[in-house]
């Protein structure tokens, strides 16, 4: 899957699009209203001015969509800039005409003018408008938003391996040497690409990469059970999804207790499912504190842009137990 | 010169063992022995005082309780020992450390900082409980009371009230009664959630009103007590606090 596309600067809106169509007659005709609200408190007095307005705006409205319409595939080819100077030029073109055309002679050159400013004001509050719902919906922005929530590792767990490996440089160089191994497999994964699926079996190695560095640290105090037997390892799902979870176990489960804590991990296929379920020592004070959601929420939404509503986060307290589960699809890698 | 006596707290035996390493070898320039280690707050808070130790090398985040609250509770002792905060990576502890001018030491620590910051530490003293106070983000879980060289801990969840009495607070719990020295006003302050003020002089805990009844004697001030769990006394309401005692109560 990708959801990488060009990215190009600046575009002008579609104009044969329905939904800017529609947004530019709403947004005009709330401006025309909102304007008649100002001028007359009385509420029918309003409606009354707003209904002689849109005597007169309705038709340069609509016969400046249909121009555009008509237009559009032209327009497209020029630069942003000069799109949007051309289609100020025709708004102010069709409405200095439809003015002329509609306001008896002998009125004043002044009211031309005014009319014509409101155009130009109008044309361009729209356009900035249509931009920014351009960028808000682009492909480079879901693109960014994925890279912005490719998870961190937290930078205590950074600092205090670091300070555990040094701790073993002279006394036992050969598992500082693993240690150090395992800690750059991770940062390599951290720093891939966030847009590809990975495979099950690529992430449980992770976790185990992770789990041994955690355990170098924290020794008896931290026991893990692996429940990997079911694992689909040829299922494919998005970069570390499940090691944030399990350093979000340990975080909250294990380093807070002065025991030895147990965390479970247990993954599983079900079917056209694939069921990942990890599961820690629960304190409560801890929790209340310090909130894990942070972490959660991210991975919730990296699973939507992946899979939309097809995947599932969930956590739940259970006898003194916190266990998080993660639900996708089941898609096999091509082997 | 005597060796520098140093005490170790910190929860992975990795980080302790390394900083003995450290300490070990900057012993030429400044001799130092480790008078002992501890693995978590409450262990720290047990242990150091019969050490002897001049200096606490204190790890920020421990299961059992945080160094900063393990820290407040040293500076009760008559010969407290000079803290080194260590920490990981924790930007607000180290904000707070810096604008209450604590001494703390990043890890993985260096030979050269540690010798300084053990030098600059041992002749300073013990951080003034005040500054402590400030660089705290969250109420303590315990209040404490020194008995000849020994820190006792009263979990706050177990306290039912607090009184000012002259020159000392009473701190009751069902069990038992203790004299602490702090001013009733910050504790009202660090403890707001947990404590309501009833009167003037008294701070009870909001989880453990039961209910009220009218004081004998009527007509004067204070027409009610206060009824509480598992203790007989009846506190007195002062006419000041009634309405917002009395409204906490009914939203319960």
């Amino acid at each position: 899957m990708s959801i990488k596309q060009n990215f190009s600067a600046d575009a002008l809106p579609d104009f044969r699009n329905l939904g800017v169509i529609a947004r530019v007659l709403l947004a005009v005709n709330a401006f025309a209203f909102a304007a008649a609200l100002v001028a007359e408190p009385a509420w029918g007095a309003a409606l009354d001015r707003f209904l002689r307005a849109a005597a007169l705006i309705e038709p340069i409205l609509l016969a400046t969509l249909v121009a555009l319409y008509a237009l559009s595939p032209l327009l497209a080819r020029l630069a942003y800039w000069q799109g949007c100077a051309a289609v100020l030029a025709l708004a102010l073109a069709l409405s200095g005409s439809v003015h002329v055309a509609m306001v008896p002679a002998d009125n004043e050159p002044a009211a031309l003018l005014r009319s014509l400013a409101l155009a130009a004001v109008t044309v361009a509050s729209l356009l900035a408008y249509l931009r920014l719902l351009t960028k808000a919906y682009s492909p480079a922005l879901a693109e960014a938003r994925l890279q912005a929530l490719q998870s961190r590792i937290r930078p205590h767990f950074l600092f205090n391996s670091l300070n555990a490996v040094m701790s073993l440089v002279r006394r036992d160089p050969r598992r500082a040497e693993r240690a150090l191994e395992d800690l750059a497999d991770l940062f390599r994964v951290l720093m891939q690409d966030s847009r590809s699926f990975v495979r099950l079996a690529d992430e449980i190695a992770l976790l185990e990469r992770y789990a041994a560095i955690e355990q170098l640290r924290l020794g008896e105090r931290l026991a893990i059970t692996w429940e990997l037997e079911g694992a689909p390892r040829d299922a494919l799902l998005p970069p570390m999804v499940l090691q944030p979870l399990l350093e979000n176990a340990v975080y909250h489960g294990i380093e807070p207790g002065t025991g030895t804590g147990t965390v479970v991990v247990h993954i599983e296929r079900r079917g056209a499912r694939v069921l990942a379920r990890i599961e820690n020592p629960y304190f409560e004070e801890h929790a209340r504190r310090a909130g894990n959601r942070m972490a959660q929420a991210n991975i919730r939404e990296r699973l939507q842009l992946f899979f939309d509503a097809e995947a599932r986060l969930g956590s739940r307290v259970a006898g003194g137990r916190y266990l998080v589960e993660v639900e996708i699809p089941y898609r096999p890698a091509e082997a | 010169m005597s060796p520098l006596r140093v005490f170790i707290a910190d929860d992975e035996a990795p980080a302790r063992e390394r900083l003995r390493e450290l300490l070990a070898d900057i012993a030429g320039e400044l001799p130092n022995e480790v008078t002992g280690e501890a693995q978590n707050g409450l262990e720290a808070i047990e242990r150091l005082p019969p050490s002897g130790a001049r200096v606490l090398l204190l790890d920020i985040q421990m299961p059992g309780m945080g160094g900063l609250e393990v820290a407040r509770h040293l500076a009760g002792l008559a010969t407290g020992p000079a803290v080194v905060f260590v920490t990981a990576h924790d930007r607000h502890a180290v904000e707070a450390f810096e604008l209450n001018a604590l001494d703390y030491l990043m890890k993985p620590v260096r030979a050269e900082r540690l010798a300084a910051a053990l030098r600059k530490a041992a002749a300073a003293g013990p951080p003034p409980k005040q500054q402590l106070a400030h660089a705290a983000r969250q109420p303590r879980e315990y209040l404490s009371v020194v008995e000849r060289n020994r820190i006792v801990l009263v979990p706050v969840r177990e306290i039912v009230f607090l009184r000012a009495e002259l020159k000392y607070v009473t701190l009751r719990t069902r069990g038992a009664e203790h004299l602490i020295e702090e001013p009733l006003v910050a504790l009202e302050t660090e403890f707001a959630e947990r404590f309501v003020r009833v009167h003037r002089n008294c701070l009870v805990a909001r989880a453990a009103v039961r209910g009220f009844e009218r004081a004998a004697g009527g007509e004067e001030d204070p027409h009610w007590n206060v009824v509480l769990e598992g203790i007989a006394e009846r506190l007195p309401v002062s006419r000041r606090q009634w309405a917002a005692v009395r409204a906490l109560v009914r939203d319960a």
